[in-house]
């Protein structure tokens, strides 16, 4: 038995020497692979004339520009797979893809964390994926595993939340962190009694990017003396989870007496929160406002606990991140500050523009209320 | 020796027997703190005490408790079930899908919630009790096995109270003579097992399969069957506190009830539900869960910094357990003095 | 192995105590169906299904993927073998990573260079780990229950420590240590940190005193105690040893990211639990190689690859796991029973039927 072990590390040993063997002589093969995709930049000699007027003459490369629209494949990969938002997204890419050629799959982890995350990059970076379309869960932790895939020649782009700026080629956001403030102020403000009265914030986790830019950014229109009747109460965190969330909103109810309003600028907190309402015989005392889903907070749009709402097209969102990746990988943008491009369908059919960071946005979020509920239900389908 | 026992005696009089006896039961020790803390938190925040805020949080509390309960059953046979969770949000889950495709009436689908609870239990059951493998090793493969299932059976889908029949989230609001009807469940739970494992052979056995194994078998005790039979009865009461799950909640998500277990576990041992088996009551568990929740809402109704929550809470929990050992310790050597005698 | 004379190493067949040891046959199959080879002739199926799956599984770019994804947890489950070995165990290492991830960010927010905070995080991991210690050694409690607070109560360090922030401004060299590989090579920085602290720990396991201690005190703690061995010294040494590579985890885990967040590692506890169990550890104590361990994180690790690589969704990644963990359990007692059922046949007498102890908790 002394022997044993000894001779499984042996084992092992050469298992492992035989798969480095392997990969240092196959370590060219996927790096070199690419190559051939990537000069897509050369491509604007198939751009649309109209759209190619910004791009200034990208050096050309020797290799032919083999990236035909039929052979773009994008994995997109949310911050969470088989959760209702991101599917919607999905759908909205997948009837890009059908629209616009080429395909996507969606990949990724089960829960929402960031260290989940990068295996997929890597795998789709190494599978030799057109184009990444990604959520990111943690801005930062995402870059290095993206800026290898753009190394590769892989287009990235961004939707619902931002990879850190260098890490991706467009951004594609779904309103502009300033509307979404004023917009959820201006929520909140409807909702308080002649705008008058205490409001708190139940947000995801602590380090969600996206709800504390919103947040500041509520707090800055919060300035405006068109809110001065409006008290801040301060900020608690549901951690995205049901009951973290049910237990913050309750104690919520509990602290602050005279709270009227509950802002919650997440899908799993609003309806917790308005539950939380229901359950505690607050309503038409207490109301609850932020971002949610149609079909989620359908219930009690109707019940009046939570008689407005926001939400961007997720649909669209997803359909115009994978006409950005694209044309992207068609070259005919590179992401540049200030080009343009249309995508027929949406915005009217007017340009996007590409502004700073490359970051495009979608357009305002919807307001959802008693009257429109029922018709987005039915469209959104969550 | 002698001495010493009778000085602790005569000590405190009246008072000193009362705390005696207090710190005697894990059960009244945790009533005594209860009540310390829910007066202390009140000069603070008088609110803690109202009673709309103890309804909402007993209701959520009652949840977990009724989990706990089957959790003390299992470590009390010296095992332990990681897979609660999951058999929490699949229950949920299917619940919820069956009452959307208008399959069953409420009542049947909350019956068949249950019973679900309880064939996962029995699976359970079987891998631990008969194929005797390790309940941290099965219930940690089944911990993903039945979210799996979960994944499975949702593909990507929410329940959202829209989907659901009409009043179905009603049952976690209502109340009878100001008692919230999930603290009512709670509380048939916990005197229907509390009775069995007191007074019945079963309940004896089980205790006596914790404890010690050999000599349970050597008696007769078919320990075998006594942890199967814990284990299912864990996963029943999984089941009836997923089905609450749903109905409290009204939104399920695949992930619904992810990293409850430890919680639940966390119940039952500051309960005193020892993880060596054979000790504890679930009385003990359930209140254990109260407990916790107690601490958890006062916590938040303090408005204590968001940051410092979690720190405080583990502090809690680790000042919970070893008090209690260090209680434990001092009742036996006091025990073995008075043998000495 | 150094553990001999205790009997058996994993669950395997050899435990079952007289009635095999007497024969050879027995013995000789009981050699054959190790539990090591068993997972080594898992890996390599593994291995070709992947490679059949598809052409990049063998790549080098695939290799240093699907070892760095499980750099981190790998680490942590070698001294969590050790731990679980003496019958304890300890929940708390995912938290004492994030808690080290976090201080380290602090302290670099705060200027200290990274020289300097790497050695102060790694006493921190040490601190927390003889906090474990001491309450598991000298308080007597019970380890599941201790770090059930400790897995809390770390976390809520690491925010209190750092909040919401995420920093993320760390220099290149400190990221790329945890995103580059060894250069020349395909092996990443995260998988020699591995493959270093993996052979010191098999020389230590299985080949010193102080493996021979942790055993014993498996084995049979008050018998232990009795022949000398500091039972409560052993546990001690082994708790603050889990927090300092825990630490060292949360490091790894931060320069991998290229950032200190409070959430770092939350639920790696479970996938490190799942490596040792799955590598043969008995949970309740006594039994155990590194080797298997080795073996089951490089087990772990191709499965996810294999299946992340034909685009199965994460969560039946989880069920693959599980599935496997139990069946890797419950087949060799299958195989066990049936042995000891023709070997009664062959003796033509009834081997001492054992009690049906059900599956045990890690104790005190």
């Amino acid at each position: 038995m002394v022997h044993r072990p000894v001779r499984i590390v042996a084992g092992l040993a050469a298992l492992v020497l035989a798969v480095a063997a392997c990969s240092s002589s196959a370590t060219t093969a996927p790096t070199a692979a690419p190559v051939t995709a990537a000069p897509v930049t050369a491509a604007p000699v198939t751009a649309a004339p109209a759209t190619a007027a910004p791009v200034t003459a990208a050096p050309v490369t020797a290799a032919p520009a083999t990236a035909a629209p039929a052979a773009m494949n994008a994995t997109m990969i949310p911050k969470q797979i088989n959760n209702p938002y991101f599917d919607v997204a999905y759908k909205g890419a997948q009837k890009a893809a059908t629209d616009l050629g080429g395909t996507v799959t969606q990949v990724g982890p089960s829960a929402a964390d960031a260290t989940q995350q990068v295996p997929f990059i890597q795998t789709a970076t190494t599978q030799g994926a057109s184009a990444i379309i990604i959520s990111a869960d943690d801005a930062t932790a995402v870059a290095p595993a993206l800026q290898a895939a753009m190394g590769a020649g892989i287009k990235v782009v961004g939707y619902d939340s931002s990879p850190a700026v260098g890490a991706y080629n467009v951004f594609v956001n779904q309103a502009d962190t300033a509307g979404i403030g004023k917009g959820l102020v201006q929520m909140a403000c409807d909702l308080a009694p002649s705008c008058t009265g205490e409001i708190a914030v139940l947000s995801a986790s602590q380090t969600a990017t996206n709800q504390n830019a919103w947040i500041a950014a509520m707090q800055e229109t919060m300035k405006d003396p068109k809110y001065k009747g409006l008290v801040w109460d301060g900020v608690v965190y549901g951690n995205d989870d049901p009951q973290v969330s049910t237990q913050q909103a309750q104690a919520l109810l509990q602290a602050h007496p005279n709270l009227k309003v509950i802002v919650a600028p997440t899908t799993v907190g609003i309806v917790a929160a308005a539950q939380v309402v229901k359950q505690a015989g607050k309503t038409g005392k207490v109301f609850v406002t932020g971002l949610g889903t149609p079909k989620g907070m359908a219930e009690y749009v109707k019940g009046g606990q939570a008689p407005e709402f926001a939400l961007w097209n997720v649909t669209d969102l997803g359909y115009l991140a994978y006409a950005v990746a694209q044309d992207l990988v068609n070259g005919t943008i590179t992401g540049k500050e200030g080009e343009t491009f249309t995508v027929k369908g949406l915005n009217n059919d007017q340009p996007y523009t590409i502004g700073k960071d490359s970051v495009v946005i979608l357009g305002p979020p919807f307001v959802f209320n008693k009257d429109n509920i029922d018709k987005y239900v039915a469209e959104f389908g969550f | 020796m002698a001495v010493d026992v009778r000085a602790g005696q005569a000590r405190g009089g009246v008072v000193g027997q009362v705390l005696g006896t207090i710190g005697r039961s894990r059960e009244l020790t945790l009533v005594a703190l209860m009540i310390v803390l829910a007066l202390a938190v009140t000069t603070q925040a008088p609110q803690f005490l109202s009673e709309s805020n103890l309804t909402q949080v007993t209701t959520l509390a009652a949840i977990i408790a009724i989990a706990s309960v089957g959790e003390a059953l299992v470590i009390i046979t010296k095992n332990v079930d990681l897979s609660v969770e999951s058999m929490v949000g699949l229950v949920a889950f299917v619940v919820a899908d069956i009452l959307r495709q208008h399959m069953l009436p409420m009542p049947a689908a909350w019956v068949a919630g249950a019973l679900i609870g309880l064939a996962l239990g029995m699976v359970n059951g079987t891998i631990i009790g008969f194929f005797r493998v390790p309940s941290i090793v099965a219930t940690l493969g089944t911990l993903s096995i039945f979210r799996g299932l979960v994944f499975f059976i949702a593909g990507g889908k929410q329940m959202d109270l829209a989907d659901l029949p009409p009043g179905y989230s009603d049952p976690a609001s209502q109340t009878v003579l100001g008692i919230p009807m999930f603290v009512i469940v709670g509380f048939v739970v916990v005197v229907i097992v509390a009775t069995v494992m007191r007074y019945t052979r079963f309940g004896r056995r089980t205790y006596a399969v914790g404890s010690n194994v050999e000599a349970a078998t050597i008696l007769g005790v078919r320990s075998r069957l006594h942890v199967f039979a814990a284990l299912s009865i864990c996963g029943l009461l999984a089941g009836v506190a997923g089905v609450l799950w749903g109905m409290e909640f009204g939104t399920i998500y695949a992930t619904s009830a992810s990293g409850i277990s430890l919680q639940i576990i966390a119940g039952a041992v500051v309960g005193g539900v020892s993880i060596a088996g054979g000790t504890g009551t679930v009385v003990g568990a359930a209140l254990g869960a109260l407990f916790l929740a107690l601490v958890n809402n006062a916590l938040l109704v303090l408005l204590l910094p968001q940051e410092l929550l979690q720190a405080v809470y583990g502090l809690v929990i680790l000042v919970a357990v070893s008090a209690d050992a260090v209680i434990q310790r001092r009742q036996q050597r006091r025990a073995t003095r008075e043998y000495s005698l | 192995m150094s553990a001999q004379g205790l009997p058996g190493a994993a669950p395997t067949i050899d435990q079952d105590g007289p009635a095999t040891s007497r024969i050879g046959v027995g013995r000789r199959l009981a050699g054959l169906m190790r539990w090591e080879v068993l997972l080594l002739g898992i890996l390599v199926a593994l291995i070709l299904v992947g490679t059949s799956l598809s052409k990049v599984f063998l790549s080098g770019a695939n290799f240093a993927n699907l070892t760095s994804a499980i750099g981190e947890v790998a680490i942590m489950a070698l001294p969590m073998t050790l731990i679980i070995i003496t019958g304890e165990i300890d929940l708390s290492v995912e938290s004492m990573a994030g808690l080290a991830g976090a201080v380290l960010g602090w302290l670099w927010a705060a200027g200290v260079p990274l020289q300097i905070g790497i050695p102060m995080v790694l006493c921190v991991g040490i601190m927390g780990g003889l906090l474990n210690g001491l309450l598991v050694s000298r308080a007597a409690l019970p380890s599941l229950v201790v770090t059930l607070g400790t897995l809390a109560l770390f976390r809520g360090l690491a925010n209190v420590v750092l909040g919401p922030r995420a920093i993320s401004d760390f220099p290149s060299w400190f990221t790329g240590f945890g995103f580059g590989n060894v250069p020349g090579t395909s092996i990443p920085w995260t998988l020699a940190v591995f493959a270093v602290l993996a052979i010191v720990f098999v020389a230590v396991t299985h080949r010193t005193w102080l493996g021979r201690w942790v055993f014993a005190t498996g084995k049979n703690k008050d018998a232990s105690r009795y022949s000398g061995i500091r039972v409560d010294r052993v546990k001690l040494v082994l708790f603050a040893i889990s927090g300092l590579i825990a630490a060292l985890a949360g490091v790894l885990l931060a320069a991998r990211f290229s950032s200190a967040r409070a959430d770092n590692g939350t639920g790696l506890t479970l996938t490190v639990v799942t490596i040792v169990v799955l590598g043969g550890v008995d949970i309740n104590g006594g039994k155990g190689t590194i080797i298997g361990v080795i073996l089951a994180a490089a087990v772990l690790a191709v499965l996810q690859s294999a299946l992340r690589l034909s685009g199965i969704s994460s969560e039946y990644q989880g069920v693959a796991v599980g599935l496997l963990l139990i069946v890797s359990v419950i087949a060799p007692q299958i195989a066990r029973q049936t042995r000891t059922l023709l070997v009664r046949a062959a003796m033509g007498r009834h081997s001492p039927a054992g009690p049906n102890a059900p599956g045990e908790v890690v104790g005190r």
